[in-house]
């Protein structure tokens, strides 16, 4: 038997072999991930183009450009003077301040722009004005291009009133129940009621999931038409809502449309959009696990009649709800470039951008029905700044101190605007990218989804990576059990991060207590030093304790022979082999445990032996004690916490909408205080407890950061 | 068995931690008489009641505080068993107030000395017994400090001082005052000789608070550490003010409000462990030079963030720290009094493995933040940002000349719009203080890099490690504004009442408000791009370690106190 063991060494350089012949693999891969679009030189588009929006899809649209041979030119806010997408641009002109209202909203100065630049058609990408049929308009009667459907399209499609009749008319499958436009909350009330609760409210004119509330009685049809009309008032400029039949259960699921000026239309399969959050969507997929090949032509076939219903022309993306019946529900109309089209682009091998230009400049599509074909899967997560702990998600900010995409790790692709150093601000979206991996199947998919989450290395703002790590792994994910209603299900109480297993455990206590040797080792490496000791025996081995989770273990690691990479660990009898280089400098910690690979993350490490990990995306807290220092912390006095039952703090920064108290008044709990908006979504802000308010300290209009205080209570 | 017998032998009646009577308790009559044990034993019963100090029941008291033993606090800060103790057996020598009794007595007294190994460096450590008779200071407690203080002098090794004492002992009158002078003078001896460090991990009040004083670095616990001249009951009876040992004393008044202590930690534990840590900085001595520890950062390591990190407009903030912690080595920055004048910033981290000192301007604060109450701060212009005050130019110049003392590097990021004007500064003594940072500075030997990030005007461009004061290597970043003042003043005075005030101010910033007045000069040596910065620090401490620079001879040089 012992003649076959195969010792530590060998098993390194046999896993080196074997990781080796995967890499080869992958390449195999990679060459079907990427596009099989021909970027034809000679098919002359457009010289200069100039794309009306800042982050990654600026940066994206850009990256098809320049290896179209196309000049770009970017537009940006005061505060985006160093981004991205301003460096990666030939030409960049300032369109005003930080507002959106002031700069990617301002026609006037983006128009200027045009004219200054000389560019001869612009990419809206997507929000700002990239369904604005004012700017369609102004561009049009300047001669310029719009990369983009005509503002027929976007106009028909823009209001979801009319869109519906048209699909209607089309013989597009739409929601039941679906009624008017809303003068104020009484009207509200009655058109719910003759809907018949569960209703979904939102703004006519709002595209994707911003500003849609669902109430299930009259109280909360009120208080979403307030919210969907202030912000569609505030983010839109037109306060018309939309009520209508909400349907339980649903599946959003949406069908890829491209067509051309000539009449030709095709559908590039579905994306499934169901792991959302405060009808956001987080993870997505292409294809969707629950659509059988007759229910994607269906649903094909439905939104390419609607497409040629309006004379549509570029890329446009048709949502549906389906049930879970697959019976499937036109939704609406997005006459833009989506999020998430990346993943489309993985499985069909389309550029969707490329697409768009050449449609614009008047060429016919390429390709026919039968050639658009599913390579294999794709999904994609969205990374976000913010707080998975807190409903979700609430955005954070901040400044990327470290940033390092996985970019190492094959069949994946990042869609960013950001780098290390950019500042995530308070005045546009926090996404820091799009996280897309590709792989033959979706298991395959999906494992590298793991690899690259792990690998992705964000310091300096709180980021939604937790959340997206343990959705991808989570059983009714893997099976393809989702809806829309996925996260309040699957986590009725909230996200609480990922629960350790009794392996996980040891996994993690292992491998601080071994970083935490290392570092030990490390520390007494003083070089050309004549004055260290040289009687004081090198240490061996540790007796260790290490906190986690308030449980408290006992550890052995040794030393085995002169090798410091490799350590012994044993936890409450088990034995685990921990291997490591011990980069003490590096942000990503790899290390073997058993022969197991695992990528984690050392976020901070200090010398009172507190480490925080990130393993399996979620970030543990542990503090590793000598056995003589954890004897001797029974007797450390305990710290008692500021009581915050009193205190109202803000959540995430943003700007005081509106105050509804002031000093002396009573408050009852749960009564609103304040509402703070950050992102373009207002939180309302309710007490903790009944009680007397006894300050205010912010007032309507004023910015406040995380954790500023709001208002105290006696 | 021995042990038990010791720890019965060693119960005393004390009352309160420094009372002056200390009473026997007539039950416990001697179980022995020197005459019938052998030598042997009796050097292992000191020995073992040495180990216990003042006994098992105040060991339960300093514990019920929160508080750790004198010998726990030793075991945790060296190397496991590397610590060698002396004077294990020496003994007070008072014989009045019934101290002369033999359960008044307590081998080694009220503090235990000796030397050890940290990461295997050598260091000299006493650690006062608040169990024996308080930690107060007798005749014999100094005579054992000293004592170790003057090897540490001889070897050439850093002292540790673990400071727990309720002060003089009273029984003994002058003896102990003569005490603490002995170690006032070799704490001023041991200046700029070895690294000192006192660590309060209890009280330490009156004429003791002197020795932390002198010595380069004070470290508080804290909610159990205080440090004054006179507790709150004096304070109340002569200046009638209420005021809690916390608030006259404490971790935070001193860290925050007085600058008397570096910085504060949790708790004991905490303390040590981050000791351990900081002692690794530092050299051994002044024969010793800056240590150099195993790196696994790349010393060419590109920082692509710092290119943004200036503000593009010349008002608005941004943090030093950012700047120090991508720059360093593995982001690990030791600051030095983070919570005082925190308009600069000084501490120690390391470039490719050795050890540098960092000053830098914080333009995330406003000047004499910390002094003016809330209700003014909006009236703290944005200029006065990161102004060089009274309070951020002695912290400085203190750290310098610690830097200087000890063969640490000094790197230098400079963004300073000047010393903050206004009477409270005047009056308090900006011009007196501000020389300090300048003297600081100006007579530094150690190898000197400074960067300009972005304003460098007037006088506090000179004084921060300018290359008129033998600045070795001086570079500034593109964004850098080397200028007598900013535009809007200096217009002012130039064209004093004339028009075109807009025009001037434009034609002043094209000319000043860029690197290159002082880059043709050759008052910086180059223009970086920020994210070499590192690259190029790390190449510049490679061949700036050989330098050799003499002040002229001189008794001593005389600070501007």
């Amino acid at each position: 038997m012992a003649a076959y063991r195969i010792s530590p060494a060998l098993q390194r350089v046999l896993h080196a072999v074997k990781h080796a012949a995967f890499r080869s693999r992958c390449c195999i891969i990679v060459s079907r991930a990427q596009y099989s679009t021909v970027y034809d030189h000679n098919e002359k588009t457009f010289d200069k183009i100039l794309i009306a929006n800042r982050g990654e899809i600026a940066c994206r649209v850009m990256k098809t450009c320049k290896k179209m041979g196309i000049k770009t030119v970017a537009v940006h806010s005061d505060v985006d003077a160093n981004a991205v997408h301003v460096k990666m641009a030939d030409e960049a002109v300032c369109v005003g301040p930080a507002p959106t209202s002031k700069s990617y909203l301002n026609m006037d100065a983006i128009m200027n722009a045009i004219r200054q630049t000389g560019a001869q058609a612009v990419h809206p990408g997507y929000g700002f004005l990239s369904e604005n049929k004012e700017f369609a308009k102004r561009l049009a009667a300047e001669g310029v291009s719009f990369i983009g459907p005509d503002t027929h399209a976007i106009q028909a499609m823009g209001d979801k009133i009319e869109s519906k009749l048209i699909a209607k008319a089309a013989k597009v499958n739409t929601i039941p129940g679906f009624d008017g436009v809303v003068k104020d909350a009484d009207e509200a009330v009655r058109i719910a009621n003759e809907i018949g609760y569960p209703v979904m409210i939102k703004a006519s004119a709002g595209g994707g999931g911003k500003g849609m509330r669902i109430a299930w009685n009259d109280e909360e049809t009120r208080e979403g038409f307030r919210f969907s009309s202030q912000e569609a008032a505030s983010s839109f400029g037109d306060d018309r809502l939309l009520i209508e039949k909400f349907i339980d259960n649903p599946r959003h699921i949406e069908i890829q449309v491209l067509a051309d000026k000539h009449g030709n239309a095709l559908w590039l399969n579905e994306r499934e959009c169901s792991i959302q959050r405060r009808n956001q969507k987080v993870v997505e997929e292409a294809p969707s696990t629950f659509l059988d090949p007759e229910t994607r032509r269906a649903m094909g076939e439905q939104a390419v009649s609607l497409a040629k219903a309006v004379n549509y022309s570029s890329a446009g993306t048709v949502e549906f709800l389906v049930d879970s019946r697959k019976n499937f529900y036109f939704l609406e109309m997005n006459t833009r470039l989506q999020v998430e089209h990346p993943i489309t682009e993985c499985i069909t091998g389309l550029d969707l951008v490329q697409q768009m230009i050449r449609i614009a400049k008047g060429f016919p599509l390429q390709h026919t029905q039968a050639e658009i074909p599913i390579n294999g899967w794709a999904i994609e997560s969205r990374v976000y700044a913010e707080d998975p702990y807190k409903s979700f998600g609430l955005p954070s900010i901040g400044r990327l101190s470290q940033y390092q995409e996985p970019l190492n790790l094959h069949n994946v692709r990042v869609d960013s605007g950001i780098e290390e150093g950019s500042d995530i601000s308070i005045y546009y979206d926090p996404m820091i990218s799009k996280l897309v991996t590709y792989g033959a199947t979706r298991a395959e998919a999906l494992k590298k989804m793991e690899d690259a989450l792990d690998n992705y290395v964000i310091r300096g703002v709180t980021h939604n990576i937790p959340l997206l790590r343990e959705i991808i792994v989570h059983p009714r994910f893997i099976s393809g059990d989702i809806s829309t209603k996925f996260l309040p299900e699957v986590y009725p109480e909230g996200f609480k991060g990922h629960q350790l297993t009794a392996t996980g455990r040891k996994e993690l206590l292992a491998t601080a207590a071994s970083l935490f040797v290392a570092a030990q080792l490390r520390a007494q490496k003083f070089l050309g030093d004549l004055r260290v000791s040289n009687t004081q025996q090198e240490r061996r081995s540790w007796e260790l304790c290490v906190e986690l989770e308030k449980g408290v273990h006992m550890l052995g690691v040794s030393r085995s022979g002169f090798m410091t990479f490799i350590l012994k660990v044993e936890i409450d009898g088990d034995k685990l082999e921990v291997s490591s280089d011990w980069n003490l400098a590096s942000p990503l910690l790899t290390v073997t445990l058993n022969g197991i690979h695992r990528t984690l993350q050392c976020l901070s490490r200090n010398a009172a032996g507190e480490i925080s990990l990130q393993y399996l995306g979620t970030t543990f807290k542990l503090r590793v004690l000598s056995k003589l220092a954890a004897a001797l912390s029974v007797h450390m006095p305990e710290k008692v916490p500021e009581d915050t039952s009193s205190i109202l703090r803000s959540p995430m920064p943003g700007t005081v909408v509106a105050v509804s108290v002031k000093a002396g008044d009573t408050v009852a709990e749960g009564q609103e205080i304040c509402v703070i908006e950050a992102m373009k979504m207002q939180n309302s802000m309710t007490a903790a407890k009944t009680a007397k308010v006894r300050s205010v300290h912010c007032k309507p209009g004023e910015t406040v950061g995380e954790g500023d205080l709001l208002v105290e209570l006696e | 068995m021995a042990a038990l017998a010791a720890v019965r032998r060693c119960r005393v009646l004390l009352h309160g931690a420094v009372k002056s009577s200390f009473r026997g308790s007539p039950s416990q009559p001697r179980s022995y008489s020197a005459g019938r044990l052998s030598v042997q034993e009796r050097i292992e019963r000191k020995r073992q009641a040495a180990l216990v100090g003042g006994g098992q029941k105040r060991i339960d008291a300093q514990h019920g505080r929160g508080k750790l033993t004198a010998r726990e606090r030793v075991a945790l800060l060296l190397d496991p068993d590397s610590f060698v103790e002396y004077d294990a057996f020496v003994e007070h020598r008072c014989s009045d107030f019934g101290m002369e009794a033999d359960h008044n007595k307590f081998p080694g007294d009220s503090v235990v000395t000796g030397q050890g190994r940290i990461n295997g460096r050598l260091v000299y450590v006493f650690s006062q017994d608040f169990t024996v008779f308080g930690g107060s200071l007798s005749g014999a407690h100094a005579q054992k400090i000293c004592k170790i203080m003057d090897q540490a002098m001889l070897v050439g090794a850093p002292v540790i001082g673990l400071n727990d004492s309720g002060g003089a002992r009273i029984q003994e009158g002058v003896e102990s005052l003569a005490g603490y002078a002995d170690i006032f003078l070799r704490n001023v001896m041991a200046s700029g000789v070895v690294p000192q460090i006192s660590l309060i991990m209890g009280p330490c009040a009156g004429g003791a608070v002197y020795s932390p004083a002198l010595t380069d670095f004070t470290f508080m616990v804290k909610d159990t550490s205080y440090l004054f001249i006179t507790g709150p009951d004096v304070v109340k009876s002569v200046t009638n003010e209420d005021v809690t040992q916390e608030e006259l004393g404490g971790a935070k008044t001193h860290t925050a409000v007085s600058g008397v202590a570096h910085k504060a930690f949790e708790n004991d534990i905490d303390a040590l462990l981050n000791l351990r840590e900081f002692f690794n900085f530092l050299p051994l001595s002044n024969k010793d030079p800056s240590p150099v520890t195993e790196c696994h950062d790349p010393s060419d390591r590109l920082v692509p963030g710092l290119d943004t990190l200036v503000p593009l407009e010349s008002t608005k903030a941004y943090d030093m720290l950012d700047v120090i912690h991508s720059i360093v080595d593995e982001r690990d920055f030791f600051e030095i009094m983070p919570n005082y004048a925190k308009n600069i910033v000084v501490g120690f981290a390391r470039m490719n493995g050795r050890t540098v000192g960092i000053v830098g301007n914080q333009p995330k604060v406003a000047s004499g933040e910390s002094k003016a109450p809330i209700r003014y701060q909006h009236l703290i212009s944005k200029l006065y940002y990161c102004c060089l005050d009274i309070n951020s130019s002695v912290k400085g110049a203190r750290f310098v000349r610690f830097c200087d003392a000890f063969n640490v590097p000094i790197i230098t990021f400079v963004d300073v719009p000047g010393f903050l004007p206004g009477t409270a500064q005047e009056y308090g003594g900006i011009i007196r203080h501000g020389a300090k940072l300048l003297y600081a500075f100006a007579e530094a030997t150690v190898p000197k890099i400074t960067i300009i990030t972005r304003k460098a005007y007037g006088g506090a461009y000179d004084v921060m490690s300018s290359k008129h004061l033998r600045g070795d290597v001086n570079y500034a970043w593109p964004s850098a504004e080397v200028a007598v003042m900013g535009a809007k003043g200096a217009v002012q005075i130039i064209f004093r009442g004339k028009n075109n005030q807009a025009d001037a101010e434009a034609e002043y910033v094209e000319k000043f408000a860029n690197p290159f007045p002082a880059a043709v000069r050759g008052f910086v040596d180059d223009i970086v791009v920020p994210s070499t910065t590192r690259r190029r620090i790390c190449r510049d401490l490679e061949v700036l370690a050989t330098k050799k620079q003499t002040n002229p001879w001189k008794k001593h040089a005389n600070v501007p106190l």
